[in-house]
């Protein structure tokens, strides 16, 4: 990235700072200078609100945990005694799991975003497999972390995920066995999901370092999926974007705060209420919104093995993106067709939502199948077909410059 | 460095480095290994891995479910017609082929773990289809064998190893 701003400290104190650790200069010309897109809409806000819930996330985390007691004997009344006597016990467990619920939305929202305006593509694959892999931790976090109340949906959901794995052949049943300390999820499984759930976290914040740094090196993408040619496309990003991404978080916290304060258990299930019972199986096991895609995905297919690895495949094949869809063009504004697959892929994602929360039988079971199929059709089949007939529409020369380019060429 | 040879041939050093980071290697690997095996089921979860349980009081017809190993397991006394109709559906097109007689060490009691084979949810007994076990979670149906006839589920639940210990008590594990 083209960068002609130069931090130059001011005073003595800073001066001397600046030579023995630049922290100042890191700042000022990774945050504050930055030069980013002038044209960027409300979408690139979630990258910002995303640090914050990860902040939030962890902070109430931390809080939990001190009065929080992993021990199946113990945990559920734990997590009563957390909601009834702690002071402000309440607010803080409502904020940490509805916390979660925003969390995967503004990811979700981020990633579309990604999907939309082709900012997987070159050169900004690295960045973009950063955030699956960010992503995917997310999922194994707010995993781990649902069973530790350890009510009825903890134990459950915990049981079918981990007999998942027992499906591999030759090795399932002693990794099922490595996994859960045991022969059935228990006291062990319960600490070892405390213990990882509040490591990954941190890991989590480590990577979204990386993910920043690779995107300081291309620089953002922008609305219109062209490169930044010069200063004229570009403005610093503070004050210009952090009051913005401030705006957009706030307005996002308006929603978390209904949830917290308003409603704070509607995204929850109410048998996780009630105390784990190894000897009983609640009538309907369902995970928390965010994962229901996959658990439709993985009942769509009737054979055991191949429905797990169709919900595993269904997350790696998002690491490929970059190969599948080899169009040089990035914006889907500028291509017609790409653009109405993509709102029928967002749909089907949201209806394989709808499905997960359904008895799989009768017309269920065939819309979670046609919906599977198409979300793998859009990746392996519509993408790399569509990289090579579709003819873009003209496409401005530059940022700053609304000129049509006939050819539609890129850099 | 004046001592790095110009040329290209293998050095002093260079074996050096090799068998080092070799050594190295080898060592770390073997390290890695308590702290992987240190999360598999430990000697006080091993020790309760067998259980005796009384079974003069179960009625014709009834059941009992015991837990062992953290996981239920139904003793089920079948009445000599549950046991004729197990026999005869021997011959019927079962997903997962096996005969009622290798199922039992005697007819009239029948042990299975009480864990769908499916993604584990537990079976809900004296319901389904074939008035054995229905599995709430994904609807798979089983019969008076324990046998899978209808559903997700791939195979049959699974017998746990077992003796009767006297003609009332039953030791599992
Ligand atoms: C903890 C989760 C995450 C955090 C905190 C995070 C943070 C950020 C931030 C601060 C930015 C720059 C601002 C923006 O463009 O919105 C960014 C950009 C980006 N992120 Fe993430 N991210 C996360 C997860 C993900 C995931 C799961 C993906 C996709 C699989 C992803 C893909 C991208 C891409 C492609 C960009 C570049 C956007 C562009 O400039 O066009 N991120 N991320
Ligand atoms: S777990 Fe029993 S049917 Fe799925």
């Amino acid at each position: 990235m083209n960068n002609d701003y130069e931090y130059v400290p001011k005073n003595s104190f800073t001066r001397w700072l600046d030579t023995r650790l630049p922290i100042l200069r890191f700042t000022n010309e990774h945050i504050l200078q930055f030069p980013t897109p002038k044209n960027l809409n409300y979408f690139w806000t979630f990258g910002f609100i995303l640090t914050f819930f990860l902040i939030t996330q962890i902070i109430t985390g931390v809080i939990l945990a001190m009065h929080y007691a992993p021990n199946s004997l113990l945990a559920f009344d734990s997590i009563e005694h957390i909601m009834r006597d702690v002071n402000y016990g309440w607010l803080i467990r409502y904020a940490h799991s509805n916390g979660s619920s925003m969390f995967f939305l503004a990811v979700y929202i981020h990633m579309f975003r990604g999907l939309y305006y082709g900012s997987y593509k070159e050169p900004r694959e690295v960045l973009w497999i950063l955030g699956c892999i960010i992503y995917f931790l997310m999922i194994v976090t707010a995993f781990m972390g649902y069973v530790l109340p350890w009510g009825q949906m903890s134990y459950w959901a915990a049981t079918v995920i981990i007999n998942l794995v027992g499906t591999l052949p030759i090795i399932g049943d002693s990794l099922t066995q490595l996994l859960l300390g045991g022969f059935a999820v228990d006291n062990p499984t319960l600490n070892r999901f405390f213990s990882l759930h509040y490591l990954i976290p941190f890991i989590i914040f480590g990577l979204v370092f990386l993910h920043i740094w690779a995107l300081h090196v291309p620089g953002n993408n922008n609305p219109t999926g062209v490169s930044i040619q010069g200063k004229q496309d570009t403005v610093a990003f503070h004050p210009y974007y952090t009051v913005k991404d401030f705006f957009a978080y706030i307005v996002f916290l308006l929603l978390f705060c209904y949830f917290i304060f308003y409603n704070p258990n509607a995204l929850g299930h109410p048998d996780n209420y009630i105390e784990a019972d190894p000897m009983l199986t609640p009538a309907h096991i369902v995970p928390e919104w965010y994962l229901l895609p996959f658990y439709a995905i993985l009942r769509a297919v009737p054979d055991k093995l191949f429905g797990v690895l169709l919900m595993f495949g269904s997350i790696v094949v998002l690491f490929f993106l970059p190969w599948l869809d080899t169009m040089k063009v990035r914006s889907a504004r500028y291509r017609p067709f790409y653009k109405m697959f993509f709102f029928i892929f967002v749909l089907d994602c949201l209806l394989l939502g709808y499905l997960g929360a359904q008895v799989p039988e009768g017309i269920y079971l065939l819309l979670s199948r046609v919906s599977t199929f198409y979300y793998f059709a859009f990746f392996i089949l519509i993408m790399p077909a569509l990289s090579r007939l579709e003819k873009p529409n003209p496409m401005p020369i530059g940022i700053s410059n609304p000129a049509i380019d006939q050819n539609a060429r890129l850099d | 460095m004046s001592d790095i040879p110009e040329d290209d041939k293998p050095s002093r050093r260079d074996f050096l480095y090799i068998t080092t980071g070799t050594f190295g290697a080898v060592g770390a690997a073997a390290m890695v290994w308590p702290l992987v095996d240190q999360m598999n089921p430990d000697s006080s979860v091993k020790a309760l891995s067998s259980i005796e349980v009384d079974i003069s009081e179960v009625p014709e017809g009834g059941f009992l479910k015991v837990a062992w190993r953290g996981k239920p397991v139904y003793i089920r006394r079948r009445t000599a017609e549950e046991i004729i109709r197990a026999e005869s559906e021997d011959k019927e097109d079962l997903p997962d082929p096996q005969n009622d007689a290798d199922r039992v060490k005697k007819k009239e009691w029948l042990v299975v773990v009480g864990v769908c084979t499916h993604l584990g949810c537990i079976p809900i007994a004296d319901r389904g289809d074939y008035d054995g076990w229905f599995c709430p979670c994904h609807g798979s149906h089983y019969d008076i064998s324990g046998r899978i006839r209808k559903g997700p589920a791939p195979t049959n639940l699974e017998i746990p190893p077992y003796e009767f210990a006297s003609d009332t008590v039953i030791k599992i594990g």
